[in-house]
């Protein structure tokens, strides 16, 4: 009896934060428009979010391609397919680990950093404040935070990619011996820009604009305590881990599927 | 009763609130005169601050209206809503300021979000407000090297930037110092005649809000439970107006929270405070 009436409480409150998120989505899409004239409030928001992002979003990648070329390269020389490592290397970069782990780490890195700093506003009375000055805190501290965010993920993942191919030359052809050509040219041909590509950047968009969405929503639905911020802060990143590989399965089903 | 219309700029009419299960207002009206500074005192927990916020539009009552300025708030479609509110300054009991700028750029804020004016005329004016507040000189301060007194006057000279018609005060002396206490209990005077605003303060600090108080009204347990200028207040026969005023330990708010008598409770300390467990087949298992 007890475990009916929680699955029903927990299923409507479910329900009620679901509804409460899409007014909030619709409501922070909206306040897009008054941005048009204000660019400098995105930009000072993707300083924040992006670029501050850049040093681990570097690192990781670059850590990321070594060890691909590493683990690649003896299960490729099995074959004796050693040429296909650049290949190799890239697609799964572009395909999955460009987009997925860099929207892991931008929602421990950036979204963590937004549902505290937002969060800790309202708990300060800041965003009540701001009402309180006829100036919506949807319209002005979100919409740009979140347009910011949905800027920043693909470049972020580009950058990934990017640095992650370079780590997984100087692994491959540095250290292994693999032919320098065949590294690059292996790559050019196997590499398609719109099934490969284009379909990295929607798979970045989408994680970069639910993982933006669940930090901004998760800040400004906190309760406004420390005990409260804390809890969305983890909130933000374990939604957004399981939201991206969810949504990773879904799309590359969709994508690679046919 | 047109005339008293005129002259009060907030009407509390009927009003109720509840927050869950628990009524915080219950059928309360108050009237709020133009031009002068109304204290709204009660113990903490009252719903002083919630009253605020009703008056400012952030939440809505159960029942009841409130009329600012002639127009009723929770009729109001947004944008007027937003438009009484650029005529409203509300000063939070933290600040409020936004820790993300400096001092100059909070009392500008208000300034370059609703007018369009140029950055040399509201330089200007933001150093006027901050001279009104005596702190020009910290114009370049964050706002976390401001002492709790300092960022209530900023954001005293932030509520003040667009020239609003009236102040909402919460609880502005809560946790100061003697020195800025007196300060801002001077300076609240001091803006409500020089200025022609219309106050609000609410306030559980007795003395400093009778002293620049023009009227008072007492809320406890979701009434009002006395009201009048501070002459009368401090003459009221209530009982509990005077233990309120005077902040006597015991009076109609019991020093002790209700409690079996206190003898009993000394004497008999093993006293069962379940049902005795009796055993169908032994029968009583106490000793």
């Amino acid at each position: 009896m007890e475990l009916i009436r929680l699955l029903g409480q927990n299923t409507l409150a479910g329900f009620n934060k679901l509804g409460r998120g899409t007014y909030f989505l619709t409501h922070t899409l909206a306040g897009f428009m008054e941005l048009l004239p204000r660019p400098h409030l995105v930009i000072n928001q993707m300083y924040s979010v992006g670029v501050l992002s850049f040093l681990i979003i570097t690192i990781s990648g670059l850590f990321v391609g070594m060890v691909l070329s590493l683990q690649g390269y003896y299960i490729l020389s099995d074959f004796g397919a050693e040429e296909s490592l650049g290949l190799m290397v890239a697609a799964s970069l572009v395909r999955e680990l460009g987009p997925v782990v860099t929207a892991l780490l931008f929602a421990g890195r950036a979204g963590s950093a937004l549902t505290a700093e937002i969060g800790l506003m309202k708990a300060t009375e800041q965003l009540s404040g701001m009402e309180m000055m006829a100036v919506d805190p949807i319209n002005r501290i979100i919409s740009p935070r979140f347009l910011a965010g949905l800027i920043a993920m693909p470049l972020l993942a580009a950058l990934f990619s990017m640095v992650g191919i370079v780590g997984g030359h100087l692994v491959g052809v540095g250290l292994l011996g693999v032919d320098n050509g065949s590294f690059w040219s292996q790559m050019q041909a196997g590499i398609d820009f719109e099934d490969d590509i284009i379909n990295g950047v929607i798979k970045s968009l989408v994680f970069g604009f639910v993982t933006t969405w669940i930090a901004l929503f998760e800040g400004y639905d906190t309760t406004p305590t420390s005990e409260g911020v804390s809890r969305a802060t983890t909130r933000t990143v374990v939604n957004s881990a399981f939201s991206i590989l969810g949504l990773d399965f879904i799309l590359t089903a969709l994508m690679f599927g046919d | 009763m047109n005339n008293i219309a005129q002259d009060n700029l907030v009407s509390v009419r009927n009003l109720s609130f509840s927050r869950g299960n628990r009524p915080i207002f219950d059928d309360i009206s108050l009237e709020l005169a133009r031009g002068k500074i109304t204290a709204i005192m009660g113990p903490s927990g009252t719903g002083k601050t919630t009253l605020l916020k009703l008056i400012g539009g952030q939440l809505q009552p159960l029942r009841g209206n409130i009329i600012v300025d002639g127009e009723n708030v929770h009729r109001l479609k947004r944008k007027d809503l937003y438009n009484l509110r650029k005529r409203m300054g509300m000063l939070f009991q933290s600040g409020a300021l936004l820790t993300d700028m400096n001092v100059f750029d909070n009392v500008a804020f208000p300034l370059r979000e609703h007018t369009h004016l140029p950055e040399s005329m509201i330089r200007s004016i933001v150093l006027m407000k901050l001279q009104a507040v005596g702190l020009r000189g910290a114009r370049d301060m964050m706002p976390n090297e401001l002492s709790g007194g300092m960022a209530r006057r900023i954001a005293l000279a932030r509520a003040i930037a667009l020239d609003p018609m009236m102040i909402m005060y919460d609880e502005p002396f809560t946790g100061q110092d003697p020195i800025s206490m007196g300060v801002l209990v001077h300076l609240i005077k001091a803006l409500n005649t020089t200025l022609g605003l219309t106050s609000i303060v609410v306030s559980h600090d007795v003395h400093e809000t009778a002293a620049i108080a023009d009227y008072i009204y007492l809320i406890s347990d979701g009434k009002i439970a006395g009201q009048g200028t501070p002459e009368e207040i401090k003459n009221s026969s209530s009982e509990w107006v005077q233990q309120f005023m005077n902040g006597t330990a015991d009076g109609p708010v019991h020093f002790h929270y209700p409690a079996d008598d206190f003898i009993d409770d000394l004497l008999v300390p093993s006293k069962p405070d379940h049902p005795p467990r009796v055993s169908k087949r032994y029968g009583n298992l106490e000793p």
